[in-house]
């Protein structure tokens, strides 16, 4: 409970958090708006690299917020490895699962599908 | 060293010991874990829109074609009202964090100041939700659905979409909304007339050279949707059994009805947490006013009510992403 007895504010940092989250964001819809064709139109482990742009991305704004928002950093490391941890590998699991099943339906069901009658 | 010590304060420990567990409260844990759960919950929701997604990666709605309006402004505008929404969302979130932060300090104003700040922001959030599900509900262009599901809309030369309302002619038509009182059994028509018979739409494309079809196939090398030759389009409205205007459970003017359902079901989801968050916070509110958190000593409600808001904005992060970005 450290920071129960500091008193001082935080009010500087958490200030600077939205900072960088509000630029992530900006970044983010300039790049959802213009889609630069070189890393809209390819391919790269699955998805265009543009898509992965927007996953780190808003992987860093989830950090940003579970850190120093939910005061993540605070916490004991031990509650920290049983909550982040459990749900990082849990949805990596998940996510994994369905997209790769997901993937294969449409390579099933592709030939199928009809676009000209 | 710490975990053997006993505090001064007993009543903050599990049962009554000195004990706790993980250095956290038993309402912070807890919290913290029922959190968990609610992403599991979450990440069920987004990774089954995935599975579906890849299912149909080639005919999928495009979202920023699909999401293109702004209050009292009128065009085409990708994006920008959902990076509104987004902002009202981290916004209301550092109102909150600074809420916990003056709580710390045992700064009542400032934890009522920012606490009402945060229940106004998620007001507004839940307010550009409604209005992002009217307007996609009562639709933009207009298409037609053929018989097999399939969705087909209407664009210009330019390839940009046209609304039905901008070239399809009315012709005399004796078609009325079936009622109940007109049946002889206990029914009444599904939905509403269209403004538009199916035919009315065929005939005014027929006779408007400028108009072409374009179907929900996607081409890879653009990754734009397929508009197809004025006669390849004739052919396909052969098979055209509705006249679709916006989006619902069971059709939807932008392609995949299956698109329409998670957007409702996961944003419906979302505002839900929002709505409940709403709800606590305006009751913790209320108790930091009436001075509770002030003789109990620390304001723990408050940091603990702010974990959730925190969490609905973290879950946002990820539906702005995978719903209107990717």
């Amino acid at each position: 409970m450290a920071h129960a007895e500091s008193h001082e504010s935080h009010s500087g940092l958490i200030w600077k958090v939205f900072g960088i989250l509000s630029i992530i964001t900006i970044v983010e819809v300039i790049l959802g708006i213009a889609k630069p064709e070189s890393i809209h139109l390819n391919k790269f482990l699955g998805t265009s690299i543009l898509n992965w742009i927007f996953i780190i991305l808003t992987l860093a704004k989830a950090y940003g917020i579970t850190w120093y928002f939910m005061h993540m950093k605070q916490e004991k490391a031990s509650l920290r490895r049983a909550v982040v941890w459990t749900a990082i590998f849990l949805i990596c699991y998940l996510a994994f699962i369905l997209l790769v099943e997901g993937g294969h339906m449409n390579d099933v069901l592709m030939p199928y599908l009809r676009w000209n009658y | 060293m710490e975990a053997t010590v006993a505090t001064q304060s007993a009543t903050e420990t599990w049962n009554g010991g000195g004990k706790k567990p993980l250095g956290a409260s038993y309402g912070k844990m807890m919290m913290w874990f029922f959190i968990v759960s609610d992403a599991l919950t979450f990440s069920g929701f987004l990774a089954a829109y995935g599975l579906m997604r890849f299912k149909f990666v080639d005919s999928w709605p495009i979202a920023d074609e699909v999401f293109t309006h702004f209050p009292f402004v009128h065009g085409h505008y990708p994006m920008y009202y959902v990076a509104f929404m987004t902002f009202i969302l981290i916004f209301s979130s550092v109102t909150m964090v600074l809420a916990v932060d003056a709580g710390h300090q045992m700064k009542k104003g400032k934890v009522t100041l920012y606490m009402l700040l945060t229940i106004i922001g998620g007001l507004i959030f839940l307010g550009s939700q409604a209005w992002e599900w009217k307007t996609f509900i009562k639709g933009s262009y207009g298409a037609v659905q053929l018989n097999d599901g399939k969705i087909v809309q209407f664009v210009d030369e330019s390839g940009h979409q046209v609304a039905l309302s901008d070239f399809v002619q009315r012709t005399h038509s004796e078609r009325v909304a079936h009622t109940r009182s007109s049946g002889i059994w206990f029914m009444k028509e599904a939905g509403s007339v269209p403004p538009y018979t199916v035919n009315e739409v065929i005939e005014s494309f027929k006779a408007n050279a400028a108009i072409s079809l374009r179907t929900e196939q996607i081409n890879e090398d653009v990754k734009k949707k397929n508009i197809v030759s004025k006669e390849e389009g004739l052919k396909l409205l052969e098979n055209a059994t509705l006249v679709v205007e916006g989006a619902n459970l069971k059709v939807n003017e932008y392609g995949k009805t299956l698109f329409a359902d998670f957007f409702f079901f996961i944003t419906g989801f979302h505002g839900f947490h929002v709505f409940s968050g709403i709800v606590i916070n305006i009751i913790i509110f209320i108790n930091v006013v009436l001075g509770t958190y002030e003789r109990r000593g620390h304001y723990e409600m408050v940091e603990k009510v702010g974990l959730y808001w925190h969490f609905v904005d973290l879950v946002w992060v990820f539906v702005f992403t995978f719903f209107y970005l990717v």
